[in-house]
């Protein structure tokens, strides 16, 4: 297992990128720490698997270097790397069986085989399918198949990270769960380097001590899954994470006061700006629903079961909020901001609010 | 759900009954109703019952042919099944040169049949041809005329100009038809060129390969058209194959009783064949 460094790392897929449009990477400069469990997540398109396939050699970045434990790899070939990669749709060699499938990857860097039967058999315990070793692989279900790309990374002791790019799109929901513990669990008890690539919001937050939020090319926040949804620090991370995401409002500051609108809000300090383009960021979950405050006109309620998510409109903008599921929506629809829950962003990108 | 049984369904095929009837099952009939009756002209028949079938069976000339048909078989599908997926394999997956190789690849099997033997008699031709002044003047003594060898080189140089590439195109669809992400987790474990080949591309080709295989088997069978233009079936019987020697016999001689009964035999013979083929092939498939 090892530290990773990214160096400065740009990445375009063109010869020749004229403009920053051009980089699928723009630059990504960070550590994946040795041992820790981190998540991509970013929409489709915004270079989550470009950063990945240049982590395992895959591709070579255009631009920056690449450290794994303080050595540089950027040149190195991904067989030098030393790194395994579960892919989207699960790749198994369906002619073998489910023990050469494992054994096959130590096979082609000769080792010897009384060392690959304990490997493999060790694995195959490690992944729960020792009962099938003798069986052809083409026959297994996707998650058993899935299972056996996850085999053939941990069949090697030694490799320096196992990186997921979505693993679990073509599983069926409830052995999502199931693959996803049996994941944190062998994080654990074995300490590798995991970094998993998902646009799903829900698989990052539960499989990750950090994630990792990218947005066209950039990474816009690290943080852990409680810090991303208090503080987002890009209005992309407020929307993308949460359900609904984050009510993105345009306002004026006036000192420790914004104006939205007709309306005055008080903010919980005094932010560190007078710019301009500046916009208020509330969760729906902040977002208090009563007779007093700012009207409003309700068009929607979804009842989603454990709460309600009301759709209004306030100052002719889109707004959400969240209502227990036993509240009513009153008569005369006003709504209120908990200060606790405002985040100020100017020109999308978060602005500290002094006491 | 309660299934419905309507009898009026069966009208639904009736098309497709009446359509393989009249251009396969009735001139089979007919082909049967020759090979076991004689005629004199006037249209005079008499039944003869097998023994056009026991004559074709004992004729040393059916089994020749036969003989030479196998041969020629065996030689197209052992150069031509390797070298199409060689050069399968060697194309370019993406970019301009994807069209032109298809395009060039495509060409043969878009000529004429007969073009292409024509093609090929001049090309060889010792006197005008390109090939055969060039391998003259570079002092070999090739001439298909009156060589039995030369004229089979020939006749296989031909037949595998004209077919490998349905073999390439054949593979090249089954070949891009493997997502990336294989060949990735390969590089990631650590796979060489053999392996990858022989763990994910014919493993992936192994349809298609299955089909190549019968659609030349088959060609190359009932070969006719290209060798007929070029050397005629000869020099002597050297390149009379059976479908060479049934159009002597049936046309050329008007023995249409044994010619009726050798097309039957000829025509079992293929059906068996690729049976075999296929069965050998799928269980094959079934068993790994």
């Amino acid at each position: 297992m090892a530290r990773i460094d990214l160096n400065h790392i740009r990445h375009a897929y063109g010869a020749h990128p004229k403009s920053e449009s051009d980089y699928a990477l723009r630059e990504v400069h960070h550590t994946f720490e040795d041992g820790g469990a981190y998540a991509l997540l970013g929409p489709s398109g915004c270079g989550k698997t470009t950063l990945l396939n240049i982590i395992s050699g895959l591709l070579h970045a255009s631009h920056g270097q690449l450290l794994f434990d303080g050595k540089d790899v950027t040149r190195l070939s991904t067989q030098e790397r030393n790194i395994a990669q579960v892919f989207q749709f699960p790749v198994i060699y369906d002619t073998m069986t489910v023990y050469d499938n494992l054994a096959f990857p130590l096979r082609n860097r000769g080792v010897a085989e009384p060392e690959v039967d304990r490997k493999v058999r060790e694995t195959l315990d490690m992944i729960d399918l020792a009962d099938w070793a003798k069986r052809k692989a083409r026959g297994l279900t996707a998650d058993q198949k899935q299972k056996i790309s996850l085999g053939r990374g941990l069949v090697r002791s030694d490799v320096n990270a196992i990186l997921f790019d979505e693993p679990l799109t073509v599983i069926d929901p409830h052995m999502k769960w199931v693959l996803r513990s049996q994941l944190k669990q062998l994080h654990r008890r074995f300490g590798y380097t995991m970094i998993y690539v998902t646009h799903d919001q829900t698989e990052a937050l539960t499989f990750a001590e950090k994630v990792v939020v990218m947005y066209d090319g950039q990474i816009v926040q690290i943080g852990t899954p409680a810090e991303l949804f208090e503080r987002p620090r890009h209005t992309f991370v407020g929307y993308f994470i949460g359900s609904p995401g984050m009510n993105v409002l345009p306002v004026a500051i006036d000192g420790r006061r914004a104006r939205l609108g007709d309306h005055v809000l008080d903010l919980p300090g005094t932010p560190e700006t007078d710019g301009n383009a500046i916009e208020l960021g509330i969760r729906p979950e902040y977002v208090r629903l009563g007779t007093s405050g700012m009207p409003v006109s309700i068009h929607k309620v979804e009842d989603i079961g454990r709460h309600k998510v009301v759709r209004a409109r306030l100052e002719g903008r889109e707004i959400a909020a969240i209502l227990g599921e036993d509240d009513h929506v009153p008569a005369e629809p006003h709504v209120s901001f908990d200060p606790a829950g405002i985040n100020l962003y100017e020109r999308s990108w978060r602005v500290e609010m002094g006491a | 759900m309660e299934k419905t049984w309507n009898n009026r369904a069966w009208f639904m095929v009736l098309p497709v009954l009446v359509l393989v009837a009249f251009s396969a099952v009735i001139p089979l009939m007919t082909v049967v109703n020759y090979s076991v009756q004689d005629t004199f002209g006037g249209n005079q028949f008499f039944w003869v019952g097998s023994e056009w079938y026991q004559e074709i069976l004992h004729s040393d000339r059916f089994w020749a042919a036969m003989g030479r048909n196998l041969l020629f078989s065996a030689i197209i599908l052992a150069i031509q099944i390797p070298l199409g997926i060689f050069i399968a394999l060697n194309m370019p997956r993406k970019g301009w040169g994807v069209p032109v190789c298809l395009v060039l690849m495509a060409l043969p099997l878009l000529i004429p049949w007969n073009v292409v033997g024509t093609i090929w008699q001049v090309f060889g031709r010792i006197d005008i041809g390109l090939l055969g002044r060039g391998l003259a003047e570079l002092g070999f003594d090739y001439n298909y005329v009156n060589d039995p060898f030369d004229a089979w080189v020939t006749v296989i140089v031909m037949d595998v100009w004209h077919w490998t590439s349905l073999v390439v195109l054949l593979c090249y669809a089954g070949l891009v038809s493997i997502p990336d992400a294989f060949y990735q987790a390969a590089k990631i474990d650590g796979a060489s060129r053999w392996a990858v080949f022989r763990y994910i591309q014919l493993p992936k080709m192994q349809r298609v390969l299955l089909i190549a295989v019968l659609l030349r088997f088959m060609d190359s069978f009932m070969i006719y058209t290209e060798p007929f233009v070029v050397t005629g079936g000869g020099p002597g019987n050297s390149t009379t194959y059976l479908s060479i020697d049934l159009v002597k016999m049936a046309v050329g001689q008007f023995d249409l009783g044994p010619a009726a009964a050798m097309s039957i035999v000829y025509f079992l013979i293929v059906l068996l064949l690729s049976w075999v083929f296929y069965t050998v092939m799928t269980n094959y498939d079934a068993e790994r």
